[in-house]
């Protein structure tokens, strides 16, 4: 995927660019607001990664709300070390797709941009998910695998329908505690580590090859088979 | 600053001067009009009802020379003059020829012409003079009449008046300029105290407060608006204190942990492994240290209130589920069992976000200490004005001792020493509490936790 990443800080920035590129992704990088909208502008990218301070007379807001102006509507992770509540809304109501706050992993980073990237490629409104031998109807809300009908609670139900829909991506604690539950704040306790050590009870424990799959020092993945 | 000095000089920009010089002029229209109308309804009262009477006589005697001629009207003044009716009424009839026939003048004053209706002058009368008001027309036939009356009293009247009402503008003038040195004194006195102590305060001293007289009058209500306004400055001030405190102190120890580490991985690391290992934890030291940084921060924004613009009302009875939910599966795996008690509806005013993390901070910290085979109690009732959420446990509960630290920031107890937790989550409840002007209650639930956020009961009717 074509990423660009708009930061002016040459470490983070680098850390970021050779991150993405290890990840398999073609990187472009801008290190100030003026050449990141040129670049925004001028070139089609699958994500932009834009920092909120940036030197040059256009910060990361401004060159958001130009480039939504011009109707381009590239996601736009918001990179950036204003954390408040406050900074967050507004850097969401400036169009921006997803927000994280610095310092940041970088798997995080990672599993959410290529989450934005992959999400305007969706095939339209799905009934149905399907990974592997494991279903879910998402009319009649029934989940099988191997054809055999699993019960899930609620809750359960919503987790495991994230996972599917983010199937083969990874999937961090914080983006299902904001998928999810819409929780905005970090509780303390490995509470999603729980939630989804009950989800395989049911989707993993009766058969023989697992789907959940823990990526270390990340998060979650739903896939087919280990690699 | 200085009222002393300022005072000294009529300055129109100063305020006191300004009131002062408007009570002047208001106490002098008001003195003026006041003389006006006195003066109306004396000396022009009198003026009127003299004339009224000249007026009241002509027609009366035009009437009677119509009726019943020369001879008639000469028996009827004379009549008058004899009968004494009015001491300062004045007659006087000539024939065409400006003789007398009648009256008590002794001939048609010099200087009167023809053509004057009503005159105002000195005549002689009975031997002596005084000022006499007539007024004089022509009959049928050439005969002239003059009516008056003698005005020397009500001329000596009004002198009087006049004399007096003077003195009164002068009183007047005497009173509104000590009126208006003193209002400027009192408005200069009321301020000086305020911005002595403004003053003060804008040079460090925040213990000061503004004198409340108790008369509960405009100038207290200033006073405990401006005393309020030292409190939160002084709240937030403490608030500033304690977070650069904590960075000071309570964040030294994990940053000196996390350096340690390094340090000994870079001199005593026996193999990439090793080092790997090291650097890991040190990720994990920092990850640490700035959760605790992101948690005093927003402590701080939320004691700043400046998302206080946030609050609406909105149903908490689904997101009190929904957390019991999220944490019940926590407690479960430790062998407590999380009951939720809540109503069908909880309406709460205030922010939705903040309230959420406050009684996840509170079900964190119950399902943390609660030990296995135990229930916490998660429970919700609005009554007048409030809600209540409470969260019960049967753990070790917080000593006496402790308890009213148990909310600063950093405060870990004996028993808590031993348990994971950044010693934020109490502080941060206390912040919300506080800023939705709640209460959070910490009682002991012998043996156990009763902790009890307070929070304003939102409209009956919400969605």
């Amino acid at each position: 995927m074509r990423i660009l990443v708009v930061e002016d800080d040459t470490d983070v920035a680098g850390f970021v660019v050779k991150g993405l590129r290890e990840a398999g992704h073609v990187v472009e990088h801008a290190a100030n607001g003026r050449d990141g909208l040129f670049l925004a502008a001028s070139e089609k990218f699958d994500a932009i990664v834009l920092d909120r301070m940036l030197p040059g007379g256009i910060d990361g807001l401004r060159l958001l709300e130009t480039l939504r102006a011009q109707d381009n509507q590239t996601p736009v992770l918001f990179l950036s070390a204003m954390a408040q509540v406050d900074d967050r809304v507004r850097g969401l109501k400036a169009g921006g797709d997803d927000y994280l706050t610095k310092p940041f992993a970088f798997a995080e980073l990672l599993a959410r941009v290529e989450n934005l990237a992959r999400r305007g490629k969706g095939d339209g409104p799905a009934t149905k998910l399907v990974t592997a031998d494991l279903e879910m109807d998402l009319l009649s809300r029934g989940v099988r695998r191997a054809g055999q009908k699993i019960d899930l609670q609620p809750r359960e139900f919503r987790l495991l329908e994230y996972l599917m829909r983010h199937s083969g991506q990874v999937v961090t604690r914080t983006m299902l505690l904001e998928g999810v539950w819409d929780y905005h704040f970090d509780p303390q306790t490995n509470v999603i580590d729980v939630h989804v050590s009950r989800l395989r009870q049911k989707i993993d424990k009766p058969f023989p090859l697992p789907l959940i799959h823990t990526v270390r020092n990340a998060g979650y993945m739903l896939r087919e088979e280990q690699p | 600053m200085d009222w002393g000095s300022r005072a000294s000089g009529l300055n129109l920009r100063s305020a006191g001067v300004r009131f002062g010089v408007a009570y002047a002029a208001l106490f002098g229209v008001s003195a003026l009009a006041l003389a006006s109308f006195l003066w109306w309804s004396t000396a022009g009262l009198m003026e009127r009802q003299v004339d009224d009477a000249i007026n009241a006589d002509s027609l009366g005697l035009s009437e009677r020379y119509r009726e019943t001629g020369t001879a008639g009207l000469l028996e009827t003044i004379n009549q008058r003059l004899i009968g004494n009716v009015d001491r300062d009424a004045i007659y006087l009839l000539v024939d065409p020829a400006m003789r007398r026939l009648t009256g008590n003048l002794q001939r048609w004053p010099a200087g009167i012409g023809m053509d004057q209706e009503w005159i105002e002058r000195p005549l002689e009368r009975d031997g002596r003079r005084s000022l006499a008001r007539v007024h004089q027309f022509e009959l049928a036939g050439g005969y002239h009449l003059m009516i008056g009356r003698d005005v020397q009293a009500r001329a000596e009247m009004r002198h009087l008046l006049t004399d007096a009402l003077l003195w009164a503008a002068a009183i007047a003038v005497a009173l509104g300029s000590v009126g208006a040195w003193a209002v400027r004194g009192l408005f200069g006195m009321t301020l000086a105290e305020v911005s002595a102590i403004a003053g003060a305060i804008g040079a460090g001293d925040l213990t000061r407060r503004v004198r409340v007289t108790g008369r509960g009058d405009e100038f207290d209500r200033l006073a405990e608006i401006i005393n309020d306004m030292l409190d939160r400055i002084a709240q937030l001030m403490d608030g500033v204190r304690q977070v650069s405190n904590a960075i000071a102190h309570d964040l030294r120890t994990p940053i000196a942990r996390a350096r340690a580490r390094l340090e000994d991985a870079a001199n005593h690391a026996s193999g990439e492994a090793d080092l790997r290992a090291a650097l890991e934890r040190a990720q994990a030291d920092l990850d640490g240290i700035t959760a605790l940084f992101q948690g005093l921060l927003r402590i701080a924004e939320i004691e700043a209130g400046a998302r206080r613009s946030a609050f609406a009302a909105f149903d908490a009875a689904p997101m009190l589920l929904d957390l019991a939910d999220f944490y019940g599966a926590v407690a479960e795996e430790r062998e407590v069992v999380l009951k939720p008690d809540i109503p069908e509806i909880v309406p709460v005013f205030g922010d939705r976000d903040m309230v959420q993390q406050a009684v996840a901070n509170l079900l964190d910290n119950a399902i943390k200490f609660a030990p296995s085979g135990t229930t916490v109690l998660l429970s919700a009732t609005p009554e007048d004005g409030w809600v209540r959420i409470v969260v019960a446990d049967q753990g070790p509960g917080i000593p006496l001792a402790d308890r009213p630290r148990a909310t600063e920031r950093f405060f870990r107890g004996e028993s808590a020493r031993s348990t994971p937790g950044s010693g934020l989550g109490l502080a941060l409840v206390q912040a919300v509490a506080t800023l939705h002007g709640g209460v959070l209650r910490l009682e002991d639930a012998g043996p156990g936790l009763i902790a009890t956020l307070t929070l304003p009961h939102g409209p009956r009717e919400v969605a």
